[in-house]
């Protein structure tokens, strides 16, 4: 399904959250406010039926980039648009948590967890279609009907986190957003999830902008993936290409990361340190200081996300100079 | 929310007595007695009308030659007076049992008027923060400086100016209620909010904002239900503060007046005799508050214990 035309597009969008200290104790202690930009300039789009993953270290953003799609966030400044769904109106998103203990009401009972967006949004016009639609669904994720009279303390978290896709199919959305879905399921588990959400992508056509950590994850889900360090997009690619031929030497980094079947115990060079403070982000490109091929520019400069070879988009001066 | 009687699914009934919280209270002792003896004194009471030899209310049923006898144990003690009467021949027990029923009435209503006021007022503050949260949790604090007892006389001394004499007997129980719930919201406020301010955060409120439930509605069936453990237990302590704190006023002579006794107002006017010997006029309304109270706040004790996920 490669019809190009985009479920979503996301312009120049920023956040900014306001960190600061309590006003009296600005005010006593003389400290000026202090502000956190945590997504800052990103553009992208996903097409219809596709899948676009964001990966990064925690604290780069990527979070708040689901958060600001789903609308949970208010941009600070950008724009994010939406295609055409079913019916002629704006696509319906949804999102679907990383947590799944606190991502279920402990006192609700499931049947009225999923048929809560039924209910709010007034898609049926009867109780009992309501709880038609509910038993479906609930078959659809591979739990029993039966399940609806259950409390969500008697599942397990890959069955909460289905539970959790159920809520988020039962306001028919065509772009579900993902939350890092898996991270916090045992790995046998996560393969059940992650062939759950692509079959429920064919069967539904459903679009997804999948947010991870885990590149292994990423790459069993995605068309196309965009990597994220610090609140910026630093490079973006189709799957193969990105992880065959990575460009920016943080992409690069991030796929050194992933143990290897074939050669367990080969060396990984170490990398100097740990991501900077987004509350005081290093000058010119972020990434230079842990680059190994940082030069001078990279310390003044910050590199803007220009194409390069193939299909893909980097953000890096060194790059940038080999073309 | 739909209730379906499948027949696999337990009752709440079913679930409740299936539930942890059941299994502790009966392995408590001290907590099955306390409601035990708490069950019998609040059945008492409101049986009071049936129970008691004499109507305490009704001042042409007084007989001033059966003033200050004692307990029928006593030598001089008569039958019906088990407990012995007052000066004005009112007997001690029936005054106890309308007493009992006058404090628990007020307790109550206290505890449920702050609990509306406290929950209403602590969901705002937690789930809309900034200056919200600021004006309310302040106007909390300044009333929490003030004594409870200059509350209460301003409060019925502003009663007073604005009631007219007919309704100022019948709502002396009603600024009573008020100035111990003004008095007492301001703890349930705190322990809303700040369990508030936990869950407002948490994905479920969230993936609910997503489908576009509106605020009231998130508050009132997402967040509260998931804030009522620790409000259970303020507000089963609370209730044995409220009775104390009404029988402190009433002792004070800013309570239930004389004509209708609440324990406080058995305790102040049996106090005045105690030096004159007839001292069960002032003991047996003072072990009837500590029973009450002890129960209550034992049974408190139990339930804190018992719904805090530490102590498992």
């Amino acid at each position: 399904m490669n019809t190009h035309t985009p479920a979503l597009t996301v312009e120049g969008v920023s956040k900014t959250f306001d960190v600061s200290a309590p006003w009296l104790n600005r005010v006593l202690e003389r400290r000026p406010k202090l502000f956190v930009k945590a997504v800052a300039d990103v553009s992208f789009t996903v097409e219809k039926g596709t899948c676009c993953s964001i990966v990064g270290e925690s604290g780069c953003g990527k979070s708040t980039v689901a958060r600001l799609v789903t609308g949970l966030y208010r941009t600070t400044s950008g724009n994010i648009s939406f295609g055409t769904g079913a019916e002629g109106r704006p696509i319906r998103v949804q999102m679907i948590f990383q947590d799944p203990h606190s991502s279920v009401n402990p006192r609700w009972r499931v049947g009225d967890i999923i048929a809560e967006p039924i209910r709010e949004m007034k898609l049926r016009d009867t109780e009992a279609e309501t709880l038609a639609r509910v038993r479906e669904l609930l078959e659809t994720v591979g739990l029993g009907a039966d399940d609806a009279q259950k409390y969500p303390h008697e599942f397990s978290g890959g069955q909460r986190q289905r539970i959790s896709i159920a809520r988020a199919l039962a306001s028919e959305p065509e772009l579900l957003v993902c939350d890092e879905p898996t991270s916090a399921l045992d790995v046998s588990v996560q393969a059940q999830i992650l062939n759950l959400m692509r079959r429920l992508q064919d069967e539904l056509g459903l679009t997804y902008l999948f947010i991870s950590h885990d590149l292994s994850v990423v790459r069993h889900m995605s068309d196309q993936i965009a990597v994220m360090y610090l609140g910026r997009i630093v490079e973006q690619a189709p799957v193969e290409q990105l992880f065959t031929d990575p460009q920016h030497p943080y992409s690069q980094l991030l796929l050194k990361t992933i143990p290897d079947v074939k050669n367990p115990k080969r060396r990984v060079e170490a990398q100097a340190g740990e991501p900077p403070s987004p509350l005081n982000p290093p000058s010119g490109c972020a990434f230079h200081p842990r680059c190994p091929i940082a030069m001078e520019k990279c310390k003044a400069i910050m590199p803007e996300l220009l194409q390069a070879d193939g299909q893909a988009r980097v953000a890096c001066h060194a790059v940038a100079q080999k073309e | 929310m739909t209730d379906q009687s499948d027949p696999k699914t337990p009752s709440r009934t079913e679930l409740f007595f299936d539930s942890d919280l059941w299994w502790s209270f009966k392995s408590h002792k001290s907590a099955v007695g306390a409601a035990i003896v708490l069950g019998f004194v609040i059945v008492a009471a409101f049986l009071a009308p049936v129970l008691s030899p004499q109507d305490p209310y009704d001042l042409a049923a007084l007989e001033l030659w059966n003033a200050e006898l004692p307990p029928i144990w006593m030598e001089g003690g008569q039958m019906p007076y088990l407990l012995g009467t007052d000066v004005q021949g009112r007997d001690i027990l029936s005054g106890i049992l309308y007493g009992t029923r006058i404090s628990i009435i007020i307790g109550i209503a206290s505890v449920a008027v702050s609990l509306v006021v406290g929950i209403g007022l602590g969901l705002m503050a937690g789930y809309y923060g900034g200056w919200i949260d600021n004006v309310l949790m302040r106007i909390g604090d300044v009333l929490l400086s003030i004594p409870i007892v200059l509350v209460a006389i301003l409060v019925s001394s502003v009663a007073q100016q604005f009631l007219s004499p007919a309704w100022r007997e019948a709502g002396v129980a009603a600024v009573l209620v008020l100035a111990i719930a003004m008095y007492s919201w301001v703890q349930y406020a705190r322990v809303v909010r700040a369990q508030t301010m936990v869950e407002r955060r948490k994905e479920y409120v969230q993936a609910s904002r997503l489908v576009g439930t509106p605020a009231r509605r998130l508050m009132l069936k997402h967040i509260l239900p998931n804030t009522l453990t620790p409000i259970f237990v303020a507000a089963t302590l609370n209730f044995g503060l409220a009775i104390l704190i009404e029988a402190t006023l009433s002792f004070l002579g800013v309570g239930m007046p004389p004509n209708q006794p609440s324990l406080g107002t058995l305790i102040r006017v049996g106090n005045q005799y105690l030096f004159s010997g007839s001292w069960w006029i002032v003991l047996f309304p003072s072990i009837q508050l500590c029973i009450l109270v002890v129960a209550v706040n034992m049974l408190g004790d139990w339930l804190r214990d018992a719904l805090n996920p530490k102590l498992r």
